[in-house]
């Protein structure tokens, strides 16, 4: 078991270290496109060019450059901002990073619950009309872009009917949960539902398939053979059979969603979690900022995914026996 | 055995049970006709080759069959209590606390994710009023008669730390573990090999006298009947072809088909002969005969055979064969001198 | 079946965009028609109203007018025909979104067939090599290449794609897709080595190009097929993303995602112009998706059994 760890703990630092080569070489080593203008604006001239290249050490060779940033991310940990100039990076990301918690925690807690009832009920009653009105759902959910979805949120809550019905929906904005709990959760609850729309639809679908498949399993006839109510068969049996393959897949999904792939719920309503820094670290291609959330990012789906190996394990007993 | 009435003292008594499909390519009967008994202690052989209807026709008369398409007609009394049309309530308390179930692939049998205990457990707890720790100890009993050994710490062990062998003893050990008065095994040992076969056949039997339950056992193989079997169904084409006393069938079957499943069961005694196969294939379920369903493969046939023969006979040995007696014993003799009996 | 009208009919529809641009609204849905006027019912409208919301910003925009041949979803910020606009919009983004999807899926299922079928070496590097773009938030990947591609363009020696090329876009959310199918038909690929038909026709000495065209590819298609309609509506959803960004689709070129992107300045006065296009990416992926789930039961026979959408 000891030596399953190590190898997987080596393979996720190879993982780490070529994703930050990589986003590395997009900014500073595509061919054809001038670090500098970048970083000095596209309308600069040639002097500050030459004053901007000198500045950042852009004259130096790829690697040493590369070695420089890695070196003030991770060991001094001191990086600064090239648009900020003097802004810490990792200060910004640790502020973050509790308010893309929040939002990731309530979408979870939605999403699970509307996704597996949803699964659920669309199995127990495959074949009638509320089976293909929850698929249908599902399907909506996941055609929808989020970023659009945010937007007509907003437009909804915030528009014509602000002054009536949704009067008491806040304008975006975060309020951290140690000031004012109710406030914290009324300010996302939008957020909370625009981000679990996708994902519900997912699980849902997700769960149904893998439920009637095992419905149709032999333990499933056996269990009925037993004598077991049907109800204790769904749930205790099929279900826990059906939810081993949603493990993995809800592992993956948040620990892409830690790292910051929320980052245009975020940017819709305004809330400046690690995607919302991330976004403002494109937009102004303030590069070490994006390296920080990069990485940051990355930590957390590779760490997800050792997680969710090990998770597996233990869920579904016959992976133990091979790990 | 009177086929219009049920017998009253049979562990099973089923009379004319029909069981069939509403398909896209037309209606397909299963089983058509099927009346047996079982008595008490007793061990029941249904056998018949693939299709006949011999599974079917047992998961229909305890509400396993799920498809919505289904049509069961007939009547199914168990212990004097008719069972076919209860509803699913009455039939949960059936199925595992009065009658239970093995089933043929043991690999798959048992929930992958429970231990073997929790899922003996949990069929005793349903069916009696027993806590944990009881029940518990209740299930390691019954790990240790069906010859698991060392069943005190197996018992937390997970289905595929077992054996096919093992995994099968399991299932078996959990069908019986609320003493039903009826056991149903469907091909238990089809899916295990030879040696497997012989100790789990031979467990069976034991069990069945100290348990005292009776048993139907459905099978392709002339052999396992032979084995264990007190007496025979033997089906084709989702109809009864021979009803009887285990030895009698053996000895003097009196349905072409019985001959022809008899025939084929390799003889290591009896040297140069050919292995018999019954010439044609299994008839499809849609396209049963009118009359006789197994007269179109029969090397006998005659022209009355167009019409569905009703099954009698003497005692307890029925056929549903137009064959008269004298026929039957003039083929024989053929049979004897060209040197195929 | 339903679903397959639905898609026809977006295609067609977006495809006859000039024909209504230029016949039936007589107006160039590109250029700005800032002091334009409309003749509706009689009336002259301008197209640029002076601002009626009392919040002194200047001028508003038209709404929607409901008559088919003038400015039925009202015009955008500078004038131009919002219905218009989203029906050359939907060229684009239909356009992104197949060939995209084509793409995506032909190189992954030539990756993944290498990397199953060869094995060893070959599989190493093709697996690291999509592990890594995977481990890259999806999102992520994308806005980044597209940050640095879109707005200044591609220039690799022989290679030069102009900055507002659609072939930036189209190549970026292919790549980024590229593992999503690759991994599943390596998957494919390796079982399929291990069936006896395959040791069969090595035993008997094909070639490995024959093997890969003739026994493994045909094997292989019926899941590649499944892919490609969900494929198509991913990519339509990543490019409306990127668009809405600002970094998918460049002016003057116009795809569904950058007319949301337009419309947003106009949401709470003219909020059509920001409903419109997201309701055709909704639809259309919706008829994608239902496409996609048909597509699989068609192919899986024990599908039937499960029934439903």
């Amino acid at each position: 078991m000891l030596r399953f760890i190590a190898k997987r703990l080596a393979s996720a630092v190879l993982v780490m270290f070529t994703i930050s080569v990589l986003v590395f070489l997009i900014f500073f080593a595509t061919p054809g496109v001038n670090p500098a203008s970048r970083i000095a604006g596209r309308s600069a001239s040639p002097a500050v060019l030459r004053q901007v290249a000198k500045e950042f050490g852009l004259n130096r060779p790829l690697p040493v450059r590369y070695g420089l940033m890695m070196f003030h991310l991770f060991i001094k940990q001191d990086l600064t901002s090239y648009v900020n100039i003097g802004d810490k990076i990792i200060p910004q990301i640790t502020a973050a990073a509790p308010i893309t918690l929040s939002l990731i925690f309530g979408a979870v807690v939605i999403w699970l619950f509307v996704g597996i009832s949803g699964g659920v009920i669309a199995a127990k009653n495959k074949g009638k009309f509320i089976d293909p009105l929850v698929m249908f759902f599902g399907i909506a959910a996941i055609s929808i872009p989020v970023y659009w979805l945010g937007q007509m949120v907003l437009l909804i809550t915030q528009g014509g009917l602000h002054s009536s019905i949704f009067s008491w929906i806040p304008n975006g904005g975060y309020v951290s949960l140690a000031q004012n709990p109710w406030q914290w959760a009324l300010h996302l609850l939008f957020p909370w539902l625009t981000l679990a729309s996708l994902y519900a639809g997912i699980y849902a679908r997700v769960l149904r398939g893998e439920l009637i498949n095992n419905m149709n399993e032999d333990y499933i006839r056996t269990a009925r053979a037993k004598g077991l109510s049907e109800r204790r068969i769904l749930y205790r049996h099929a279900l826990r059979c059906s939810l081993i393959s949603l493990v993995s897949l809800f592992g993956l999904d948040v620990g892409v969603l830690v790292g910051g792939a929320a980052l245009l719920t975020e940017v819709v309503f305004g809330l400046q979690g690690v995607g919302w820094l991330t976004y403002q670290g494109l937009q102004n291609l303030d590069l070490p900022l994006i390296m920080g959330c990069v990485m940051y990012g990355a930590f957390f789906v590779v760490l997800a995914s050792a997680v969710v190996d090990v998770l597996y394990a233990y869920i579904d007993p016959r992976i133990r026996v091979v790990a | 055995m009177s086929l219009d009435t049920p017998t009253p003292d049979a562990v099973l008594s089923v009379r004319d049970l029909k069981v069939s499909f509403a398909t896209r390519q037309g209606v397909v009967r299963a089983v058509d006709g099927l009346s047996f008994d079982v008595g008490a202690k007793e061990v029941l052989g249904i056998v018949g080759e693939s299709g006949s209807g011999k599974s079917v026709a047992m998961y229909s008369m305890l509400g396993l069959v799920r498809d919505a398409n289904v049509s069961i007609s007939g009547s199914v009394r168990f212990e004097g209590r008719e069972i076919l049309g209860l509803s699913d309530t009455d039939m949960q308390s059936v199925r595992g606390g009065q009658v239970g179930m093995i089933f043929q692939d043991p690999m798959t049998a048992l929930t992958p994710v429970y231990t073997v205990g929790w899922q003996i457990v949990e069929q005793l707890r349903a069916h009696n009023e027993m806590t944990k720790k009881q029940a518990y100890e209740r299930a390691t009993e019954l790990l240790a008669e069906v010859g698991i050994p060392d069943p005190k710490s197996r018992i937390s062990h997970y289905p595929h730390e077992f054996s096919g062998g093992m995994r099968q003893r399991v299932v078996i050990a959990m069908a019986l573990s609320c003493n039903p008065k009826l056991l149903i095994a469907d091909e238990p040992t089809t899916a295990l090999d030879v040696t497997t076969q012989a100790q789990i056949l031979d467990l069976m039997g034991r069990l069945q006298a100290t348990h005292g339950s009776s048993i139907v056992i459905i099978t392709h193989d002339m052999g396992v009947i032979a084995e264990i079997a007190h007496r025979v169904v033997v089906m084709y084409a989702g109809r009864p072809a021979e009803i009887g006393p285990e030895l009698d069938v053996v000895r003097s079957a009196r349905h072409p088909y019985t001959w022809g499943l008899l025939g084929a069961v390799p003889r290591a005694d009896v040297k140069t002969r050919r292995l018999v196969t019954i010439p044609g294939n299994a008839v499809s379920p849609l396209e049963v005969p009118e009359g006789c369903a197994f007269a179109p493969r029969c090397e006998y046939r005659m022209d009355i055979c167009a019409e569905r023969p009703p099954l009698r006979g003497a005692h307890e040995h029925l056929d549903a064969c137009w064959l008269s007696d004298e026929q039957r014993l003039e083929i024989r003799s053929t049979a004897t001198v060209r040197g195929e009996s | 079946m339903v679903a397959l009208g639905v898609l026809l009919f977006m295609v067609i529809v977006t495809l006859l965009a000039p024909i209504y641009a230029h016949d039936i609204a007589h107006d160039n849905p590109f250029a700005s028609n800032l002091q334009g006027r409309i003749k509706i019912g009689g009336h002259y409208r301008a197209v640029m109203q002076s601002n009626t919301q009392g919040l002194g910003l200047g001028v508003t925009p038209i709404g929607p007018t409901w008559h088919f041949s003038k400015y039925f979803l009202g015009a955008d910020s500078l004038g131009r025909d919002v219905f218009a606009r989203i029906l050359y919009g939907g060229r684009v983004t239909l356009l992104i979104g197949f060939s995209s999807g084509l793409i995506c899926i032909f190189v992954a299922t030539v990756l993944g067939m290498l990397a199953g079928y060869f094995g060893r070496a070959t599989d190493w590097i093709i697996s690291r090599a999509l592990d890594i773009i995977w481990a890259f938030p999806i999102y992520l990947l994308a806005i980044s290449l597209s940050v640095i591609l879109v707005t200044s363009g591609l220039d690799l020696g022989i290679i030069h794609i102009g900055a507002g090329s659609l072939l930036l876009p189209i190549l970026i959310i292919a790549a980024v897709y590229v593992p999503y199918v690759a991994r599943p038909v390596r998957g494919i690929v390796f079982s399929l080595k291990e069936r006896d038909f395959i040791q069969a026709a090595i035993a008997s000495g094909a070639s490995d190009w024959h093997i890969l065209r003739k026994e493994i590819l045909p094997n292989v298609a019926p899941s590649v097929i499944v892919f490609f309609p969900l494929m198509v509506a991913l990519n339509i959803l990543t490019e409306s993303a990127l668009s809405i960004l600002g970094i998918g689709v460049q002016p003057p070129q116009a795809s569904w995602g950058t007319i949301i992107n337009d419309g947003l300045q106009l949401l709470y006065t003219r909020p059509w112009v920001a409903i419109a296009p997201g309701v055709c990416i909704v639809i259309t992926c919706v008829a994608l998706n239902i496409l996609g789930d048909g597509v699989r039961d068609a192919f899986d026979p024990r599908a039937k059994l499960r029934g439903s959408i």
